[in-house]
């Protein structure tokens, strides 16, 4: 990967607004249009959130480290915590009516995420650290 | 700091209007939940949401709306949206909102389905 700029933040969602400017703006440097940038935004949000509630179960005071690495038209987003380790890819939403029918709200994120990026990858080491990889390509590497 | 701002205000035939302006996320979404929580402690439950300022919203965001419909629905009302712009409609969208939720071009629109349910 030719370019890699990283960002820690507290793992709180007041930190959440600052960490969207700085994706959104690389996003955008990087030659996504804005409607691509937002996804990209969106996503990485999504990410976050999931640690923040679930990884470090609602303790503000643990890191996350958001780096972005591009290059060869792939703009990817590494998001890594040192938290309880849990997979949401392993949550299914097979039929996103009934999902919603149910009021279940847990699995939104992931689903959100599988449809904004490229691809999702998550690696986990159980107590040492999670780590969710995000990419997307531009529009004319895809 | 996520800016957002919930403003309610009263529409005709005793239906509430909130406005959403700004970003809806995990840290603002709890604000959401009050509002909605205090309409219901009221028993308002016709509700409109205009999100014509609305310039983000992420799952947690759309999570509140989905821990209030069934309470609202069960007491003959409804949460009905309108005024998003393309980009808040996409995220909606995308989790198969529009099947389930009644959204709205215009807020006159929700206030005139409201009407003629009461008319019906």
């Amino acid at each position: 990967m030719a370019s890699k700029k990283t960002r820690t933040i507290k793992s709180r969602t007041e930190d959440l607004h600052e960490l969207r400017q700085f994706i959104g703006a690389a996003a955008r440097e990087y030659g996504f249009p804005n409607d691509e940038a937002s996804k990209i935004v969106l996503a990485v949000d999504e990410a976050c959130t999931n640690v923040i509630q679930h990884a470090y179960q609602g303790d503000p005071d643990k890191e996350i480290r958001v780096s972005i690495r591009t290059g060869k038209g792939a703009f990817e987003v590494v998001i890594e915590d040192k938290g309880r380790s849990f997979n949401p890819l392993a949550i299914t939403t097979p039929d996103l009516k009934q999902h919603l029918r149910q009021h279940r709200r847990g699995g939104l994120g992931v689903h959100l995420m599988k449809t904004l990026m490229d691809e999702v990858e998550y690696s986990l080491t159980p107590g040492k650290k999670n780590v969710v990889r995000l990419t997307k390509y531009l529009p004319q590497n895809r | 700091m996520s800016d957002f701002t919930i403003q309610q205000r009263e529409g005709s035939d005793g239906v509430s209007v909130i406005d959403l302006k700004g970003y809806l996320d995990a840290h603002t979404a709890t604000q959401l939940e009050h509002t909605f929580q205090s309409l219901l402690n009221d028993k308002r439950y016709k509700i409109v949401v205009n999100c014509k300022d609305l310039t983000y919203i992420s799952s947690a965001g759309l999570g509140v709306f989905m821990a209030y419909i069934e309470d609202v629905r069960k007491n003959n009302g409804d949460i009905k949206l309108t005024n998003m712009t393309p980009k808040v409609y996409n995220v909606f969208d995308m989790l198969g909102f529009p099947v389930l939720y009644e959204i709205y071009k215009d807020e006159a629109e929700a206030l005139a389905t409201f009407r003629l349910k009461r008319n019906s």
